[in-house]
């Protein structure tokens, strides 16, 4: 299956990924070769299967309501690019 | 067609915070008002490595809520990742329940001016909120903070099916709705501070139809007042557009507060695709039988029940009822006084009277009331016997409430005891009038309007504490009346 | 001096120390000593925390004298695979976007290392984000076989494995989504584990697939990972994938052999691609297992070739979703000078990601993107079920299953980074393990004629990591491989 170039510009908005045109055009023929590879799987009934989505023993681990200390917040914004008060700082959101 | 030739069709999003002391998968405080990023940790802070715990009384919140709402809980529900980048979304997506929510299908009955109705619940389901972006003044131009307290604090998105038919069932829905959620102690019903919000669906279709127009989803709405306005000036909108030729298209449209009106927010809706897909880092939830079962029989009795009750074992006015049972620690203390009380009508005019006064004046709840109920009990049976005036009664009650001290008790230390012996007041009396034979004479003349001169010098005489009943029937009797 | 000190094994070296033969300074200078003196050929180190872990030593030491040591290999030096946490201590997941971030916290296993006694010695490279076969996706430099230089050590814990071949470490921690510990261990002479999904904490390890990410020792010996996974299994109330289960004692029954067992050899992975210096050596260890009273039983995976498609889109979906935190606000690096929200998102990752992490991050947004979910990710996640189901039915009737651990042995520096499909079909033997969750070693079983290492691959029952070292222990017992030290420098 092949990925148009409009496709992969798609994508990479949605995983906000800023790509060169030359990387554009290197996505659409790798994951175009990708996807075909993993057509293969078409050619499988799965209707009557259940999809994996964990592979653990482990269920509802239930925490108890209580309170435990914060960061301070010197440590909170300690690798923060940008920062106001104890504000993280981002250029204006547009809403 | 004219407006009322057309039929509003509106459902309800509700998001409410969980009254959790931490939040729904780290520890941190979910206390309102802290400094900006003070209630903070690698967990919600979204760090590399993190990974969310899930706390217990979100759990227990939730089913407590599907189950006063009449749904049915999941034995096993399904957290999903929701995909989309924003700066208050630390980890680039939220943790919430999608295709598998933990309850489903339940109902809410409201009035409307047409009697009861049924609003069906779709779907309840458990989410992390997100932080909070803000512009204002500390902000330099060009740029946006972000606070993360708010990130991680437990909500409960309540989603009503499209039941609703106008502004005034969308506000009695919602009204209903947070009662609801406040007797169970699970939100505190705070539409300013944001921890009981609205979203609004809202279409149009002309009256008698049963296909639903094209619907907006409407944001912003932080009070009943806004979402009464919101709705009406959505639905006059949505006419306008049909009746004009156009077209309704399905957006989000933000309430403008200042301009009363509802504006398209066009950057919402560009690209939306949140990846929906089960959260890896969450095994499937499981809620055992016994949880819900046990949790069935703890459900306190709801606002509405409740008021229904307070009608019939009472006695009381609807009017009564709906303002006693609002809250339910006032509902408590009330069934608590009622025992004791000579009369419940009466108990209730106490409550709604001088009791709310003192409370608001206080700025207080009936939790922090000193006295028991035994002892408003008491009052009211000694105002019943007349060994108290209401006046005096009234004072009474401010220093019970304010010391606990016993009604008697303050009545002897103020002196408040009412003087009902005949012969008592009948001595004040006939001095009374003895000393006033002028007035007396004018009285019997015509002058009926002195009647309230002898009533203030019999008071006068007996410092206030002569029972008014006996000085008025003592006085028209030896006047001549 | 007729063995050098960085030649011990760690349970060797835990003996040493116990016996007062040695200190864990002496131990832990010794590491950096030779780090010093082979890692510049090696580039196994990205950040090497010579202070951090001679104090570690020290306290080490006087914890010994004072109150005994506080777990059996106390004092022992490790290196860490650097996508774990360490508080103060930079971690970058071998990626630009993350250069710089200092973590506030440990890891749960750097936490349980810290309080078993064993000193750090820093950060070890790795495939970015762990998304590679070759360490050639690191964006800091490629890191190379010690066996032969030319050659990467594999991945994506290609770092770790070659600074425990190259005797720069006694041992590391890695991470393994499809092979990621076991495919650098067959590749070095070494020995890698990857527990059982749930055994070990995933807390504060950097996310890559998280329904497949799995912690695991790379030591030289099968004792010795033996010995490191008992530090590390433990239930963690932080994790909530992590297995409620108590950890048995791994080094029990580690000699307990494989007479009487039955271990099954999976006709489809000996494939058409296959090295045949590989197959051999393989084979030949097949059959010094039934010379040691096992029983080798042909079994059938049937849906093994699907196992590599299947991966290939659920571990980029989650990894789509697991790398949208790195997006400049909080941490790690911020493109500048950009105009508006939205250019510095795309300019930050387009700028951070490097070209293998940015493809993975597209193929999952496309596999979860609407319209194409049920089409890809729906479907592979079923997938994933019939591939679990194989490995059921199969374990009804066998104890363990043994195989290659790669279809090849390394391959050279810049082979493969054009070509991604033939750099994922080298993980083909390891990721239906990640799929179905079970534990996975791979052992040293020999060399190719040009002296590259092959590793076997033994995957058990779920849980049942002393079985796997049990058997993996067996073949060990009769060979030296793990004593041969590579030719650098
Ligand atoms: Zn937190």
């Amino acid at each position: 299956m092949a990925l148009t170039l409009e496709q992969v510009r798609h994508v990479a908005t949605l995983a906000r990924l800023s790509l060169t045109p030359e990387e554009e055009q290197r996505y659409a023929t790798q994951l175009s070769a990708v996807l075909d590879a993993v057509a293969q799987l078409q050619s499988l009934d799965v209707s009557q299967v259940e999809p994996t989505s964990h592979a653990t023993l482990a269920s509802s681990l239930l925490r108890e309501d209580v309170m435990r200390p914060s960061l301070p917040p010197e440590k909170a914004l300690a690798n923060a690019p940008a920062s106001v008060g104890t504000c993280f700082s981002v250029p204006k959101i547009l809403e | 067609m004219p407006l009322s030739d057309f039929q509003p069709v509106i459902g309800l999003e509700v998001h409410a915070q969980l009254l959790t002391h931490s939040k729904i998968f780290c520890g941190c405080s979910t206390a309102f008002g802290a400094e900006p990023n003070h209630h903070t940790c690698p967990v919600c802070l979204g760090l590399p490595g993190v990974l969310p715990v899930l706390n217990q009384r979100v759990v227990e919140f939730a089913v407590r809520t599907g189950l006063a709402l009449e749904c049915t809980v999941k034995g096993t529900s399904v957290w999903s990742r929701k995909n989309y980048f924003y700066p208050d979304l630390p980890k680039g997506y939220q943790i919430t329940q999608y295709d598998q929510p933990i309850c489903e299908w339940g109902r809410l009955v409201i009035d409307t001016p047409a009697g009861e109705k049924v609003v069906r619940v779709r779907r309840i389901h458990m989410e992390e909120d997100a932080g909070k972006s803000v512009h204002d003044a500390t902000a330099s131009a060009g740029q946006s903070l972000v606070d993360l307290n708010r990130a991680g604090v437990p909500l409960l998105e309540i989603v009503s099916e499209p039941d609703l038919r106008d502004s005034d069932e969308a506000v009695e829905y919602l009204k209903s709705l947070r009662d609801v959620l406040m007797y169970l102690g699970v939100n505190d019903g705070n539409l300013e501070e944001g921890s009981f919000r609205c979203d609004a669906n809202v279409s149009v279709m002309p009256k008698g139809s049963t296909v639903y127009g094209q619907r907006c989803e409407l944001k912003n709405l932080n009070s009943f007042r806004f979402l009464k306005q919101a709705i009406e000036y959505e639905v006059a909108r949505q006419v306008d557009v049909l009746e004009s030729g156009g077209k309704v298209l399905q957006e989000t449209r933000l309430w403008d507060v200042n301009k009363g009106v509802t504006r398209s927010m066009r950057s919402k809706e560009e690209a939306h695709d949140y990846r929906y897909f089960p959260e890896p880092d969450l095994p499937p939830l499981h809620v055992a039988d016994a949880l819900i079962e046990e949790t069935r029989g703890a459900l306190p009795e709801l606002p509405r029940a409740k008021r229904q009750r307070f009608m019939s074992q009472y006695g009381l006015p609807a009017y009564d009822a709906k303002l006693l049972t609002a809250e339910r620690p006032l509902a408590d203390f009330f069934e608590a006084c009622a025992p004791h009380a000579p009369d419940a009508k009466k108990l209730s005019n106490w409550f709604l009277g001088e009791l709310s006064r003192l409370l608001k004046e206080e700025g207080t709840t009936v939790s922090s009331v000193r006295f028991t109920p035994t002892q408003l009990g008491e009052l009211l049976g000694a105002v019943e016997q007349g060994t108290v005036s209401i006046n005096a009664a009234k004072d009474v009650l401010g220093e019970m409430f304010r010391t606990g001290a016993a009604p008697a008790n303050i009545i002897a230390s103020k002196g408040l005891a009412q003087v009902s012996d005949v012969g008592a007041v009948e001595a004040v009396v006939d001095e009374v009038l003895a000393k006033s034979a002028s007035e007396v004479e004018k009285y019997r003349a015509g002058k009926k309007n002195l009647y309230g001169f002898f009533v203030g010098q019999v008071m006068k005489a007996m410092k206030g504490k002569g029972n008014p009943t006996l000085v008025n029937e003592l006085l028209k009797k030896k006047l001549g009346d | 001096m007729s063995q050098p000190l960085t030649d011990l094994t760690m349970l060797e070296l835990a003996a040493a120390l116990a016996a007062g033969k040695v200190s864990s300074v002496e131990a832990t200078r010794a590491s950096l000593a030779r780090i010093a003196q082979v890692d510049p050929k090696v580039r196994a180190f990205l950040r090497v925390d010579e202070e951090g872990a001679l104090r570690a030593a020290e306290a080490s030491d006087a914890r010994r004298r004072a109150s005994g040591p506080a777990s059996p290999l106390e004092g022992v030096p490790l290196g860490l695979k650097d996508i774990f946490l360490t508080e103060g201590l930079e971690t970058t997941c071998g990626s630009r976007i993350l250069q710089g971030f200092v973590p506030p916290y440990d890891a749960t296993v750097v936490r349980l290392l810290r309080e078993a006694g064993l000193p750090l010695l820093g950060k070890l490279n790795m495939d970015e984000f762990a998304m590679g076969s070759s360490n050639e996706s690191s964006a800091y430099f490629p890191t190379h076989n010690p066996w032969d230089l030319s050659r990467t050590p594999g991945g994506s814990s290609g770092g770790s494995a070659a600074a425990v071949a190259a005797r720069e470490v006694f041992g590391a921690l890695g991470t393994d989504t499809g092979g990621s510990i076991r495919q650098p261990a067959a590749h070095t002479n070494t020995v890698g584990l990857k527990p059982t999904y749930g055994r070990v904490s995933r807390f504060g390890v950097i996310a890559f697939a998280s329904s497949l990410d799995q912690v695991g020792p790379m030591t030289r010996t099968v004792a010795d990972a033996a010995a490191l996974l008992q530090v590390i299994a433990r239930h963690d109330p932080r994790d909530s994938t992590s297995a409620p289960l108590e950890t048995p004692d791994y080094l029990a029954d580690l000699e307990g052999g494989v007479h009487g067992l039955k271990l099954g050899v999976p006709r489809e992975y000996f494939t058409d691609g296959m090295d045949p210096e590989v197959e051999a050596s393989v084979r030949a260890a097949l059959k010094e297992y039934e010379r040691l009273g096992a029983t080798l039983v042909d079994v059938s995976l049937p849906h093994t070739s699907h196992a590599l498609a299947t991966y290939y889109l659920l571990a980029p979906a989650e990894a789509s979703s697991n790398l949208a935190r790195y997006d400049g606000v909080r941490y790690g690096l911020r493109a500048r000078d950009v105009r508006g929200l939205q250019e510095l998102y795309g300019q930050t990752r387009g700028q951070g990601f490097g070209a293998e992490v940015k493809r993975r991050i597209m193929l999952g947004t496309y596999a979860l993107s609407a319209g194409y979910y049920d089409a890809y990710y729906l479907r592979a996640q079923k997938v994933r079920t019939l591939i679990r189901e194989d490995f059921t039915r199969a374990f009804q009737q066998v104890d363990a299953i043994l195989s290659p651990t790669s279809p090849v042995p390394a391959f050279r520096l810049g082979e493969k980074v054009d070509d991604p499909l033939s750099m994922y079909l080298t993980d083909i033997l390891t990721l239906p393990c990640n799929l179905a969750g079970l534990p996975g070693l791979s052992v040293p079983c020999g060399f190719t004629k040009a002296g590259l290492p092959v590793g076997l691959q033994v995957l058990g029952r779920p849980f049942d990591e002393a079985g796997v070292l049990r058997i993996g222990r067996a073949f060990e017992r009769e060979h030296d491989f793990f004593r041969r030290t590579p030719p650098c420098p």
